[in-house]
């Protein structure tokens, strides 16, 4: 009886280990973190690229000959970007994250973050 | 006290832009307009940096800091500009007149402290984009001949619209 009821158990932990293997390529490639650049030119952020998730690296370049800051409203980041340099955030949450420049706070955009 | 600020916010638009309209009928050459351009940049860092030495609030300081390095920045900019093209920028009635309106008001700006500098100060960076701003809209702009200096004007408005609306923000928040 004690046989026949683990061989079930090591039989099914065998198919979940198999399953976990069969999809761990195709996991990692949908986790593989990314790099999305964000230009900022002559006083507006450039198109946010849709697709963003949680673990990727928005890549802020900044071509204008001012300071500015990619500045998330709830705090999650702030990068400061003096004149024609750039900054890295990685998302660390999902979710809506509006973000704008404390020097010209009329400057913003907004990250759409998939889990 | 705010009615007498607004009254001498309004009489500065109308003396500032009594000359401007005077240089548009005598259309204002590059050398005019890049000495106009420089002028009233340098009058907000010399305004930026007397809020810098009297105003302890947190967002005003913000602010003045932004305007000394922005407007330097650009003020760079013209420099370079000028000296690529061969340009000697050439002193004029605007000028002058942009000139004189802002050493009173920084006199005037010089006798406040605490809440009633912060307010007129920021009430008068709305004054001075806003009469800038028009300027740069209705004369500086349309009458630059050279490309580039249109240009670097353009770029200029972007961000001293940008200044004004934050202007405008700061000094609501004060009220």
């Amino acid at each position: 009886m004690t046989v026949r009821r683990f061989l079930p158990v090591r039989s099914l932990s065998l198919a979940v280990a198999a399953a976990v293997l069969a999809l761990s390529p195709a996991s990692a490639a949908a986790a593989a973190p990314k790099v999305y650049t964000v230009v900022i030119d002559k006083m507006k952020f450039g198109p946010v690229p849709p697709g963003i998730r949680v673990g990727d690296t928005i890549l802020w370049v900044n071509r204008d000959f001012l300071k500015h800051s990619a500045t998330a409203r709830d705090k999650s980041f702030n990068v400061e970007l003096p004149p024609k340099t750039s900054g890295k955030t990685v998302i660390r949450h999902s979710g809506t994250i509006v973000f704008y420049c404390i020097y010209h706070p009329g400057m913003t955009g907004t990250l759409n973050v998939a889990k | 006290m705010i009615n007498k600020l607004v009254l001498c916010g309004a009489s500065a638009l109308l003396m500032l832009s009594s000359p401007a309209v005077a240089q548009k009928a005598a259309a204002p050459n590059d050398a005019q307009i890049a000495h106009i351009a420089y002028t009233a940049g340098q009058l907000d860092i010399d305004a930026g940096k007397q809020a810098l030495a009297k105003s302890h609030d947190k967002a005003v300081r913000s602010f003045a800091e932004t305007m000394v390095r922005d407007h330097g920045a650009v003020n760079e900019q013209a420099l370079a500009l000028v000296k690529k093209l061969g340009v000697t920028p050439q002193d004029n009635a605007t000028s002058d007149a942009l000139t004189k309106q802002a050493k009173d008001k920084a006199r005037e700006l010089g006798k406040l402290s605490g809440k009633s500098f912060d307010r007129a100060y920021m009430q008068n960076e709305v004054a001075f984009h806003r009469t800038v701003n028009g300027a740069l809209r209705t004369t500086l702009i349309p009458d630059a001949h050279n490309g580039e200096l249109k240009s670097l004007l353009r770029t200029g408005l972007t961000l001293f619209e940008e200044h004004q609306k934050h202007a405008e923000q700061l000094a609501k928040d004060l009220r």
